[in-house]
């Protein structure tokens, strides 16, 4: 056993308590930030597929972003335990057969020949970047599919503005441009008064 | 300096075989942790000092020769003082939430070049390294809120999450540009893509001169300095994630905020301004070794972080948020189609 089998059963065996915990803990934050370990520990794992763009993509995405608003969220709610567990046992046969599902999956793409022949972990020199390569990929062979993609995540971004996206009557905000724009001339008048009338003036001395 | 570091590493591997290797990291890693907790320190004294002269005062000069002795003090004051963990509060959650920001603080100089070819590990995606290990300090402030159970805790965590996240993307951007400009994501070649004989013009601020703006007013952002330091806000919730904090477990948090804006002064000297390079490649300049040159464009960087401390006012919410995504992201998106554009032309000299 090397050094490098030892760190993927340590990395494996995290990602799996972790993604336990993710389900079973009580506490809804608690569960986020379990899911952060379990991103990390994927992380981990990939590195030493030497996938070193995937693994750093995904704790920058998912753990630098997308679980910083997911905990923004849960820790803003209000999150009633009881209601939680309610339908607990009424989804249970359908999350079985999910979860059935998704092992069958696994293990035939796992076992099928085709994994086998390209499993093996190919080693690269030191200089080879794995950026360059998947950047060279995309925007050649895969360019339509990739841009398919990011034009469907464009539209999934606008519909999910356009859906949620109410106006109040009641909200007040400042226009920027206009408090930019603004000259002294609009804020400050000067006025000319008159220093003490004469008839005033003369009484005294 | 290369050449002596190469003989060391030769004779090393040779008389120690496998084991030189982790030991000679190590070795690394203290000679870079040892001067930047120094560094802290010193930064620390050096920011009431400059705050002091622009605000007519004197400054911490009590303790020690001018006041050099100061930050020991200080340290030692801390180290000293009782660690209250708030008994409503999660207290596994409560001490780990200082470690896990003083954490992605120091693991993100693993890849930092102090010269050509003196860094811990030289990593061809250094710097999506660096953009995740910089994403990466926002736990510690969200966790320390959460785990306070403290209304102002909770609030200073709430706005330090939705503020982080907004200025990554803009960050992210320009540091797009950058790796368009040098196109590689290690930082040791973005530097060598600045050397040319015209000095310092050939340093990626000249084309790039709205994407350093943008990344460090983004950096002053990300490290919850003033003017954007509402993650602490004292005159509106007390001190914001930290306020249940108090002794080391205070300090490591002050630790985390002084050595993530070392980084980001580093960062944005190795990007724009040429890391270890001189500005002019004539005689006296040359001499200089290049650590000098990175230190020193570090500190004057450093020095725009306190004098932004003493100048501007705080950002209100709102405003923070505006300026985030309605004028840095736009911004930078048409900074990367200008940058892109331009170097199909022949006008691209860098």
């Amino acid at each position: 056993m090397n050094f490098e089998t030892i760190v993927f059963y340590l990395f494996a065996a995290l990602s799996v308590f972790a993604a336990l915990r993710v389900i079973t803990s009580r506490n809804p934050v608690h569960a986020a930030l379990f899911l952060v370990l379990a991103f990390c520990s994927m992380a981990g794992i990939w590195m030493l597929l030497e996938a070193e763009f995937l693994a750093i993509t995904l704790v920058l995405v998912y753990v630098g972003a997308v679980m910083v608003l997911f905990l923004f969220v849960v820790m803003m709610l209000d999150v009633d335990l009881v209601q939680l567990r309610e339908g607990f046992w009424r989804w249970f046969p359908f999350g079985v057969v999910l979860a059935a599902g998704m092992v069958a999956e696994m293990i035939w793409v796992l076992g099928s020949r085709r994994t086998e022949e390209t499993a093996g972990a190919i080693h690269h020199a030191a200089n080879y970047s794995n950026v360059k390569e998947l950047g060279r990929l995309i925007y050649t062979d895969y360019v339509y599919p990739f841009e398919l993609a990011a034009v469907l995540l464009l539209i999934a971004i606008v519909a999910a503005i356009a859906l949620t996206h109410r106006r109040r009557k009641d909200s007040k905000s400042q226009n920027v441009a206009e408090q930019v724009e603004v000259k002294r001339a609009d804020r400050v008048r000067i006025v000319q008064i008159p220093s003490e009338p004469k008839a005033g003036a003369a009484k005294t001395e | 300096m290369i050449e002596l570091l190469q003989t060391i590493q030769q004779a090393g591997q040779n008389l120690l075989g496998p084991i030189w290797m982790p030991l000679w990291t190590l070795v690394k890693i203290v000679v870079i942790v040892v001067p930047l907790m120094l560094g802290v320190a010193y930064l620390t004294l050096a920011e009431r000092w400059v705050i002091g002269w622009m605000q007519v005062r004197i400054g911490p000069n009590r303790v020690g020769p001018f006041g050099l002795l100061q930050p020991i003090a200080d340290g030692v004051k801390l180290f000293f003082k009782e660690i209250i963990i708030p008994s409503g509060s999660n207290k596994f959650l409560f001490v780990i939430a200082p470690i896990l920001s003083l954490m992605p603080a120091l693991a993100a100089w693993a890849v930092v070049p102090f010269g050509n070819g003196m860094e811990v590990a030289n990593v061809n995606a250094g710097l999506l390294y660096l953009l995740a290990m910089t994403s990466l300090g926002v736990y510690g402030v969200i966790i320390a809120g959460w785990a306070s159970n403290s209304k102002y805790a909770f609030l200073g965590a709430m706005r330090s999450a939705a503020q982080i996240v907004s200025y990554e993307i803009a960050m992210g951007f320009a540091l797009v540009c950058v790796l368009m400009a040098a196109q590689s994501m290690n930082l040791g070649d973005i530097v060598r893509g600045q050397q040319s004989g015209a000095g310092l013009f050939g340093w990626y601020f000249i084309p790039l001169f709205p994407m350093f703006v943008v990344y460090f007013i983004a950096g002053v952002a990300e490290t919850n300095r003033s003017p954007f330091d509402v993650a602490e806000g004292e005159s509106e919730i007390v001190a914001g994630f930290h306020v249940e904090y108090s002794g080391m477990a205070f300090a490591l948090f002050f630790l985390a905020e002084y050595a993530n804006m070392i980084l980001i002064a580093a960062l944005s000297s190795i990007m724009f301004l040429g890391g270890w390079l001189p500005p002019f490649n004539i005689a006296p300049f040359t001499w200089v070794p290049g650590l000098f040159w990175l230190l020193g464009k570090m500190s004057a960087m450093l020095f725009l972080f306190l004098w932004f401390r003493a100048t501007f006012p705080r950002y209100r919410y709102d405003q923070l948020m505006r300026l985030g995504w309605k004028v840095f992201i736009p911004l930078t998106l048409i900074w990367v189609v200008v940058v892109g554009v331009w170097m199909q032309t022949p006008f691209w000299l860098w």
